[in-house]
């Protein structure tokens, strides 16, 4: 095995093209335990961790460019009224310990379904800027994940930047496991009202062979809200209209049994979180519409 | 690979490591710091707590060769460290000077400082916290880091602080308990 400990991102994208095989490794998260455990030997560890403006981050207009290495931490601390999803899904990660190494470039790179960042990535609405020695491109990120465990990357390719859209609506996340802390998410869900469009996403985990958004429940939601004329009155959701969306988000997954749940538990709960998130963040909206604190 | 970092404010050479050995290795069997407790090597116990420039981290989860060029604290330096901190130096600066002189104690901690022990390390023995021990020198880095940024915790913030750490002995009441002692040692002591 060798190290490869790049100075900066023109270095390490240079590592990359010349060793494809070599693992990215920042946080460590997912890396190391693979290591520790015996379950890879990988030719090349690439270092992440002295490049810098890989743990940086700058609120735009529009937009969060999150570092791929901003650890969780901060993002729960510095980051909740930009985006309130993910800081609430930041503080659900792992531990204390964890979440002062981890960022989003992990979840990402691993692609785990169970990764806590994606539901709330998907629901915020984000793209995810890669770059190798070719060039750079931004990856929307409803095209990022390929797999089970598989993403959009090419082999030359390093995660750089994910660009979050700033919240502009209340946001929720919920995820479903046997302890606060060190869950790995039976399920999770995510949800973002975006009042400036009249639309509402999605994104659900851990109950899918990758993370996804729940395209015809949003559908059927952005229209109900539309006929009704909720957006304008602000008045309470018709509780049919809330078990119809819940139930048509439980309908997008295609979950497995497995030593954390079974199937019909996964779907079922995530039919709970969605009726519930689309309560919480709809009687924020009616309150004034601001984006949530995150409150985990 | 040689891997060159400052561990408890010295400068420490580890020769011959493996590219794709922890942290938590090389404090353990190349360096003699058997502190940091391997237990899970998935980050999910808490026991190899160390601090990486300042931060808590899970030591099986650095990679050694990231650990180049840092400032590692672990159990052992512990109590030196809280010293320094309640003395006011500066611990950026701990690398540089070595192990402290004795003019950089406070009054209240006479001696050389072999074998004295931090106020927390202190009020887990005093709150009955440790059992087999295992998992302590984690939750003794853990629990230091956030009284340091947190000085008067509530249990709220003491269970989200310790939350990475786990312990299978005590049921962790007189691991909270410790804790609240620890915060009110240090508030009288100010």
């Amino acid at each position: 095995m060798d190290f490869l400990r790049p100075a900066s991102w023109e270095e390490a994208l240079a590592a990359k093209a010349a060793h494809p095989t070599a693992v990215p490794i920042a946080g460590g998260t997912d890396v190391m335990v693979e290591i520790n455990f015996d379950h890879r030997r990988p030719e090349y560890l690439l270092d992440l961790n002295r490049i810098g403006e890989l743990s940086e981050w700058a609120v735009g207009e529009e937009t969060v460019e999150l570092g791929a290495s901003v650890p969780y931490t901060r993002i729960m601390e510095d980051l909740r009224a930009e985006l309130p999803g993910l800081a609430l899904a930041s503080h659900t990660v792992a531990s204390p310990q964890i979440r002062n190494r981890g960022g989003v470039g992990g979840n990402l790179g691993t692609a785990s379904p169970a990764g806590d960042a994606h539901p709330a990535l998907l629901a915020a609405g984000a793209e995810v800027e890669v770059e190798s020695v070719r060039g750079s491109r931004r990856i929307p990120i409803d095209d990022f994940y390929t797999g089970v465990k598989r993403n959009a990357l090419a082999a030359d390719e390093l995660i750089k930047t994910v660009h979050i859209r700033k919240a502009d609506g209340p946001q929720q996340f919920s995820k479903v496991g046997t302890r606060n802390a060190m869950v790995i998410a039976l399920c999770a869900f995510g949800l973002a009202l975006h009042p400036g469009t009249r639309t509402v996403r999605t994104g659900i985990g851990s109950a899918a062979p990758t993370p996804v958004r729940a395209r015809v429940a949003e559908e059927f939601l952005n229209a109900a809200l539309d006929e009704g004329g909720f957006w304008e009155s602000g008045k309470v959701i018709t509780p049919s209209v809330a078990r119809q969306f819940a139930m048509l988000v439980s309908a997008a997954c295609n979950p497995i049994d497995d030593v954390r749940g079974t199937a019909a538990y996964r779907r079922h709960a995530v039919d709970i979180m969605a009726r519930r998130q689309l309560g919480w963040t709809w009687e924020q909206y009616r309150r004034g519409g601001h984006p949530l604190e995150g409150a985990a | 690979m040689r891997v060159t970092f400052t561990v408890n404010g010295r400068e420490q050479v580890a020769d011959d490591v493996w590219e794709g050995e922890s942290l938590l290795y090389v404090l353990r069997e190349r360096l003699g710091l058997p502190g940091s407790k391997n237990a899970c090597e998935q980050g999910e116990c808490g026991s190899c707590t160390v601090r990486l420039d300042g931060v808590p981290v899970c030591a099986c989860l650095v990679a050694a060769g990231q650990a180049e060029g840092r400032e590692v604290i672990t159990v052992e330096g512990l109590a030196d460290y809280a010293r320094r901190r309640d003395s006011g130096v500066s611990d950026s600066g701990a690398s540089d000077s070595g192990r402290s002189g004795s003019g950089e104690r406070g009054a209240e901690h006479p001696g050389d400082g072999a074998g004295e022990l931090s106020v927390i390390q202190q009020a887990f023995i005093d709150a009955g916290a440790v059992q087999c021990g295992f998992c302590t020198p984690g939750l003794l880095v853990a629990a230091d880091e956030m009284l340091e940024r947190n000085p008067s915790p509530s249990d709220a913030d003491i269970r989200e602080a310790l939350s990475g750490n786990l312990c299978r002995c005590t049921g962790y009441e007189k691991i909270l308990d410790a804790v609240r002692l620890a915060a009110a040692r240090q508030e009288e002591a100010v």
